[in-house]
Formats: C-alpha cells, structure tokens, sequence
C-alpha cells in the first residue's frame, strides 16, 4: 500500500513546497514593496542601486540590443523574401523589438548581471553576519537593503528597455540600409509610422514588471541564502533561475494582457 | 540585570538551547564558556532578538525583551561580532559612526566621522585608518574597528563574540586588554562568549559554563579553578577525559 502512495506523498510534499514558496516570495514582496513606501529613504543605497542596475547595465543592454536588432533584420529578409515580403523588414523589426524581445532580453540580462549580483552580496553580507550587524545597529534590512535595490530597479529596467528598443531598431536600421540595399530615410519614416503608443507602453510596463522581479529574486534568496561559500553559490543560482523563469512567464501574462486590451 | 529563564531553542531536530537559567548583574562583565556548536551564539542571539526562543522569558532590567520597542532596546547595545561584520560597502569611519548616521536624532556627518576618528584612536588605531575600507585592513585591525563600533554611541551593554578568535596570541592579548578597559571605563554590562582561558581570565568578573544546552555552572572568575564541576574542569584543562565529549 505504501509503495502505492508514496509517489502521492511526493506530489503533496512537492506541491506544499512549491506553495510554501510562492508563499513566502508574496510576503516578502509586499514587506519590500510596504518599506519603498515608507520613510526612512537611504537615498545612498537608492543612489548606488540606480547606477548598478541601469547606468553600469548599459554596455551589456546595448551589445545585446544591438546584435538582435541585426540578426531579426536579415531573419525577416530571408523569411520574408519567400513570399516577396522584404519590405515589411522596419515594421517587424520594430514591433518585434518593442513589444518582445528588447524587454525580454534585457530582462534576462538584468536577470544574469543584477539579479546574481545581489544575491551573491546579500548572501555574504548574511553568511559574514553583516545583516545581523545591521539589525543590532537598529537599521532593518529589508529597507536598507531591499527597499532601495528594488525601486531603483522598478525605475531604471524601464528607461534600459527604452534604450534596448531603440539600439535595436538600430542594429536593424544598420544592417538593413548597409548590406540589403534599403533607404534610410523610407526605413525610419516605416518605422516610426508603424509603432503604436500601447506597443510602447507595453515594453516599458514589461520592463517594470521584469526589473521588480529581478530585483526582488536577488534580494529573497540573498536573504534567505545557507550557510558558507556553498550557500552563497546556491542563493545566486537560484536567484537567477527564478528571475529568468518569473520574467518569461511574466512576459507571457503580460503579452496577453495586452492583447486582450 | 539580564535574566535567563528557561530559554529553549531548537533547529529542527537539534535541540540547542534546553533551559538556560542565568543572571548577568548591572555592570559586571559575563563570560560564557562551552565547546564549540554548544549554542553560546545562539544564545547571544536570543537576548539580542536575532533569534527567536522556542520558549522562556529574558527580561532586560525586569522588561520582558520581546515587548520592549525594539530601537529603543537595541539603543542600549552594542556587539563585537566573530568575524568584526564590517560592512564592505563602507568606509571605516562610516562603518563606526552607522549607528550615529541613522535615525531621527542622527549626527551631522562631521561631528560623527570626528566621534568615529576618537574611538578609533580609543581602540589604538591612527586617524589615516578612517577612510581605509574593511578589505585593507588586517584581521586584528578589524576587530578593532569592529570593537570601536560596538562603543561608538556609547552603549549600556557591549556583547562580545569570539573576540579573540583568528588573532594570534600577540593581538589576542591586545584586544582581551582593550575589552577589559573598555568595559571599567564605560561601566557597561558585558557579555562574551569565547572557548579562549586567557580570554576568560582576562575579561570575566563571572562565568558561566554552558554544556548540553544548560548552563553547568556558574560563578566568579577568581573561582574558576576551584568550581568543582567536572565539565568545567575538563574545560579549562583541556583534557579528552571527562565528561564532554572529544568527538561531537
């Protein structure tokens, strides 16, 4: 009989887990998002944060934004050139960028940069006893180290999907004027015709939503990481595992979202 | 006075605290002694409310610690941790004024880094130290940053953990000796918890041995050769005989 229920036990025990665990990331959530609201403000931490996540994040947005936009131009020209749809390269390009892949790919890339790079030092501020330095010293973590990361976050992935979209539109503008013969000026004029205000607000929503989860994934398993070097590791990998996996499943909702608008 | 009564934690299966009884009079400096993974950070731990007790009640001059408000009580202490726990991001000068550059009656900047720079001094370290960042100093020039810290907003309660751990004997002494005088000069109650004797001897007025989650004894420093408990015994002696346990 056992062996009949175990495999159930298993699903429970991994079904309990799994919401436990959604669970657990709502609380913390919120608790982080209630702090953002809340004085006091570490305008240095929040200051810091900003330069991490979006300036220092530029270089890495940009080479990704632009190498996509390049390859999505030559993709649709050889697609499209078997039904003699060549010129619908600008149009796609940019819908494609704004409403899918500048705010995807940025996302994951935050997800990689950011997301790893707090939990790493969350987790060795906890491993190393630098969090609970902070409680005796009556600063809370959750709004000297949470709080600031994850607005500054909410307020610049956006402005780095801005950016993503355009250095891609350009790579495909580049690509498009320099080695498949089209005008510039009739490329850009499709372009900017074509783009609708709900396909950019839809990337910039996009890119709040993904750079809050980055964040907050960062900060959940930073705080919640084991001890020593090895746990350390395992906070960061699951860090970036979550963010990427909560970013494209996002990405779908959302998508759908504004479909459905 | 700090008062333990019955405080029990346990982590999962492991039961670390069992019912620790213990006073720590105003003004006297407590040693807890024990081996190692015996539960005296946890226990530092539990007065301070980093972690929570499963049960039992400490009380901070008769005021139950979980109901007092929380900022004001941790006002009243500060901590030497193990590993000094600077905080990387910062300066040393600001990683000794933190506490001075929170809150609502925080210092101007000025007036903390100068606050900073005379505990520093206090601890034996030079003034070109302040701007230096955790990772450029030694480990025994951390501790004493950490130790200028713990004394910056001038505390009532100074909790010391493994203060001397890592050192080589050398700077062990120096900071046993920088405890020793701190804790005269302020007046402060003090709490440390070592397996280091010549931390023991030189920093305790009390001590107190906890084994097995339970305090085995306890009593003043002057006292500790002649306890008569066999845990204590083996302790101080370090003998694999005895009723410790070598391997645990």
């Amino acid at each position: 009989m056992s062996s009949l229920t175990a495999p159930l036990g298993a699903l429970g025990r991994a079904s309990l887990g799994g919401l436990g665990f959604v669970g657990r990331v709502t609380l913390f959530a919120l608790a982080a998002l209630s702090h953002v609201l809340r004085p006091p403000f570490y305008a240095r931490e929040f200051g810091q944060a900003l330069v991490n996540i979006g300036w220092l994040s530029l270089p890495v947005v940009g080479l990704t934004a632009i190498f996509t936009g390049g390859a999505l131009a030559l993709q649709i020209y050889a697609g499209g050139a078997r039904f003699n749809a060549e010129a619908v390269v600008p149009q796609i390009v940019a819908v494609g960028m704004v409403r899918e892949l500048g705010p995807v790919l940025v996302g994951l890339m935050i997800a990689a940069r950011v997301t790893s790079s707090i939990a790493a030092e969350i987790a060795t501020m906890k491993v190393t006893e630098q969090i609970d330095a902070l409680v005796t010293l009556s600063t809370d973590p959750l709004k000297y180290l949470v709080a600031p990361r994850v607005l500054a976050a909410l307020l610049v992935v956006p402005v780095l999907v801005a950016v993503g979209d355009l250095i891609g539109i350009f790579g495909g503008y580049a690509l498009a004027t320099g080695s498949l013969g089209f005008n510039a000026a009739a490329y850009l004029n499709n372009t900017i015709n074509f783009l609708e205000a709900t396909d950019i607000i839809s990337s910039l929503v996009k890119g709040c939503a993904f750079g809050g989860l980055a964040a907050l994934m960062g900060c959940y398993f930073g705080m919640h990481s084991g001890r020593g070097a090895q746990g350390v590791g395992r906070a960061t990998k699951y860090a970036v595992e979550a963010a990427a996996v909560l970013i494209l499943a996002a990405n779908f909702l959302l998508t759908g979202v504004f479909f459905s608008l | 006075m700090i008062r333990l009564r019955s405080v029990c934690k346990s982590f999962d299966d492991n039961h670390v605290l069992r019912g620790v009884d213990l006073d720590i009079p105003q003004g006297t400096s407590m040693v807890i002694i024990g081996g190692s993974g015996t539960g005296k950070s946890v226990l530092l731990k539990c007065i301070l409310g980093l972690v929570t007790p499963d049960a039992g009640q400490i009380t901070l001059d008769d005021e139950d610690v979980t109901r007092t408000e929380r900022d004001a009580f941790l006002a009243r202490f500060g901590m030497l941790f193990q590993g000094a726990a600077l905080f990387d991001s910062l300066p040393v000068w600001q990683n000794v004024a933190f506490r001075l550059l929170q809150g609502r009656d925080r210092m101007p900047a000025e007036a903390a880094r100068d606050r900073a720079i005379e505990k520093l001094r206090r601890v034996g370290l030079k003034s070109e130290v302040a701007d230096l960042f955790p990772a450029e100093l030694s480990g025994g020039m951390q501790k004493r940053v950490g130790l200028a810290r713990a004394i910056a907003a001038e505390p009532e309660i100074i909790f010391f953990d493994e203060p001397t751990t890592g050192l080589d004997p050398i700077m062990a002494g120096v900071i046993n000796d920088l405890i020793r005088e701190i804790v005269t000069e302020m007046g402060v109650t003090a709490m440390t918890i070592t397996h280091d004797m010549t931390s023991v001897r030189a920093i305790a007025d009390n001590v107190a041995m906890l084994h097995d989650g339970v305090i085995k004894w306890t009593g003043p420093a002057s006292e500790l050769d002649r306890s008569g408990d066999a845990h204590v015994r083996q302790f101080i002696t370090g003998s694999a005989e005895g009723p410790i346990e070598a391997v645990r």
